[in-house]
């Protein structure tokens, strides 16, 4: 897997807003890469920065008060934080697709879903007739999975379901075939079986059509059945990553494991769970020191005073964590002493 | 075996749809259709469903904050569904209700002193003195400090809000407390630390839980029995054990195993089913369920099942469960 070839890098990204309050690092200095064809999942919980790193991607930070302050977005042979607003329309939509939450807001009411559709596909191909792109909507639609499209195409939002509306939402991302789609908690509006129907949909349409999918989620449970790869952040930063499996089972920052450990698991019962102390910090309350310190209950000196880097722990993983350097040099003194 | 303290028989709210200009009744919409329960004392009860199921539609007429179309509601050997307003209001002290959203539920424009005071002062429950003693008591109970009670709810996060609405649940000293979604607001690891908070109560003060919600690994963490709504029916009620391990009716099958479960290594075998839920201002004759079950036979689209026990403390709606679904 690690041999496919890079799609889209992030390299020491900072996206910047600036309030009344002050300067507020929503996302500092993150990198990370998405691979061809890949499901690549961004995990963590209100305000670690996950949904400002995707737009951040698509050019659509509210500016102001957001600034991306540094650091290069790869794609392409282009750097997309230097693009114009002009060329970074071309990129958007047609390279880079995205899909919300809440699918209903994200749709206008007062046009019908082939109008819509139609929208998105004439804006990329000017040379196209509306019949051409009506016919390509209709195609569209049956990918998904969307029941009797030819009448459904005059319908509007209002009388479609929450699952169906999130279909024509992916529909109309990937109507220009996208290289990467950034789907930024895709299924969380949706109920259970809904979101199992739309995640497994996800999935079919990544392998059928090799479009890299960045997996926004707060949600454990979508990110063990979707992803390849994850990346966990917290307080705008990556804290750590890794492929699925190695994460899951053998997780390197104390954050992951209290994460994976909070999280009830429906197939046996615990006791009692397992919670992480104190509270979800606001960006930007925590610049100094690892940004986990006051609740890690591994913390000590060096953690509060100084920002650990990301260690790799096996060729794949890597991990922002000073415990990891102290297993290293008590590892190395245990070499030292046996030998 | 001693009473239950909550009994429910025959629960409906039907709620009228209106047309035209004057307002004629055209139809109606069967939030809840003849829902029958009870809960034991110092047991937690979980009720699970998707949007529109009617599960809070129910919690709420527990508490009659919606007036029942139909059913009896008996608590403590009280027939709720009789009382007058005035009663009711007085038994509102014995039964407390902690909301989704601890943020719309809290008025931004009192302290949270004066939130948690205020139950006392509807019940009349105590002098100045003592009303402030017990807000400083049950602040410290939940985990937050006496200081905590000259703040508003804006300072405050998500996670401490809840707190402060449980707290103000707990201020009549209520047997019963309905919850309706009470953590799924909440990040990940503050869910937790207010399920351990919750359950922690719960022994310490005697507490019931009614618990409802729509995540089910959530309900079966606290919940001593659970049960399936769909389109404002009880499809299945068990103990949580009995239910999770085996589930009997077609919809909770689906429902467990459309669960994603953070578990990379685990692979299941998943019940997927196709549609959307129908409109509970329609619902399709016979099981409700029909239209989309994978295991439909002919009655099904005819006579509408009945909760029947069909093992000890395990009860489905289901003719698959039936003599004559089982010819």
């Amino acid at each position: 897997m690690s041999d496919r070839k890079e799609l889209l890098r992030v390299r020491g990204l900072q996206t910047t807003f600036f309030t009344d309050d002050g300067e507020i690092p929503a996302v500092d200095n993150i990198n990370f890469s998405v691979r061809e064809g890949e499901i690549l999942g961004i995990v963590g919980e209100s305000g670690c920065g996950k949904s400002v790193s995707a737009l951040s991607i698509m050019g659509l930070v509210p500016s102001p008060p957001g600034k991306i302050t540094g650091g290069q977005i790869e794609f392409d042979g282009k750097d997309l934080t230097k693009l114009s607003q002009k060329e970074m329309r071309k990129v958007r939509g047609k390279d880079i697709a995205m899909i919300f939450q809440e699918p209903m807001t994200s749709l206008n009411p007062l046009f019908t879903i082939g109008n819509q559709l139609m929208e998105a596909i004439l804006i990329h191909h000017k040379d196209w007739s509306k019949k051409q792109a009506r016919n390509r909507a209709i195609e569209m639609m049956k990918l998904v999975g969307l029941p009797r499209s030819e009448e459904l195409i005059k319908e509007y939002p209002h009388q479609l379901s929450g699952g169906m509306r999130q279909r024509v939402m992916i529909a109309m991302a990937l109507v220009c075939d996208p290289k990467v789609l950034i789907a930024d908690e895709p299924t969380t509006a949706l109920d259970v079986t809904i979101q199992a129907q739309i995640l497994q949909l996800m999935k079919d349409l990544n392998e059928r059509l090799n479009t890299a999918v960045i997996m926004i989620t707060h949600d454990l449970g979508v990110v063990a059945e979707t992803c390849e790869r994850v990346v966990v952040m917290y307080g705008g930063q990556v804290v750590e990553e890794g492929p699925v499996k190695l994460l899951f089972n053998d997780p390197q920052h104390p954050y992951t494991k209290g994460l994976i450990q909070s999280v009830p698991d429906m197939r046996f019962k615990k006791q009692r769970l397992y919670s992480i102390p104190g509270n979800v910090p606001k960006p930007g309350s925590v610049n100094t020191g690892c940004r986990f310190a006051a609740r890690c209950e591994f913390a000590f000196e060096q953690c509060r005073v100084e920002n650990p880097n990301l260690y790799q722990t096996s060729p794949e993983h890597k991990t922002r964590c000073f415990l990891h350097e102290r297993k290293e040099v008590s590892a190395v003194d245990r070499a030292v002493v046996e030998s | 075996m001693t009473e239950p303290l909550l009994k429910v028989k025959g629960l409906k709210k039907y709620f009228p749809i209106r047309q035209g200009v004057l307002g004629k009744v055209s139809g109606q919409v069967k939030a809840v259709d003849d829902v029958s329960f009870y809960v034991n004392e110092g047991e937690t009860l979980g009720i699970v469903g998707e949007s529109g199921c009617g599960k809070s539609t129910t919690g709420r007429m527990l508490m009659r904050l919606l007036e029942p179309t139909e059913g009896s509601i008996e608590f403590d050997g009280k027939l709720l569904s009789d009382l007058s307003k005035e009663e009711m209001r007085k038994a509102r002290r014995e039964i407390q209700m902690v909301f989704q959203d601890p943020y719309a539920s809290l008025n931004p424009r009192h302290s949270i002193g004066k939130i948690l005071e205020e139950p006392l002062v509807v019940h009349g429950i105590g002098d100045v003195k003592e009303r402030k003693k017990k807000v400083n008591e049950f602040l410290e109970i939940v985990g937050l400090s006496s200081y905590h009670a000259r703040r508003y709810p804006h300072q405050f996060s998500g996670g401490q809000r809840q707190r402060i609405g449980i707290a103000r649940a707990l201020m009549t000293n209520p047997k019963l407390i309905i919850a309706d979604e009470p953590v799924s607001a909440l990040d990940v690891s503050i869910q937790a630390q207010v399920l351990n908070l919750m359950q922690d109560l719960q022994k310490d003060l005697k507490l019931t839980y009614i618990f409802i919600a729509h995540d089910l690994g959530v309900v079966r963490h606290i919940s001593d029995r659970v049960g399936v709504m769909y389109l404002g029916k009880m499809v299945e009620l068990a103990d949580s054990e009995s239910l999770y391990s085996k589930p009997l009716h077609p919809y909770s099958k689906a429902l467990l195993s459309a669960v994603p479960v953070p578990d990379p290594n685990f692979t299941r075998e998943q019940i997927l089913i196709t549609g959307d839920i129908p409109s509970p201002s329609n619902p399709p004759a016979g099981c409700t369920f029909h239209t989309r079950c994978p295991f439909k036979m002919d009655i099904c689209s005819k006579t509408v099942p009945v909760l029947k026990e069909v093992e000890k403390g395990h009860s489905v709606a289901c003719h698959l469960y039936n003599e004559q679904g089982q010819q």
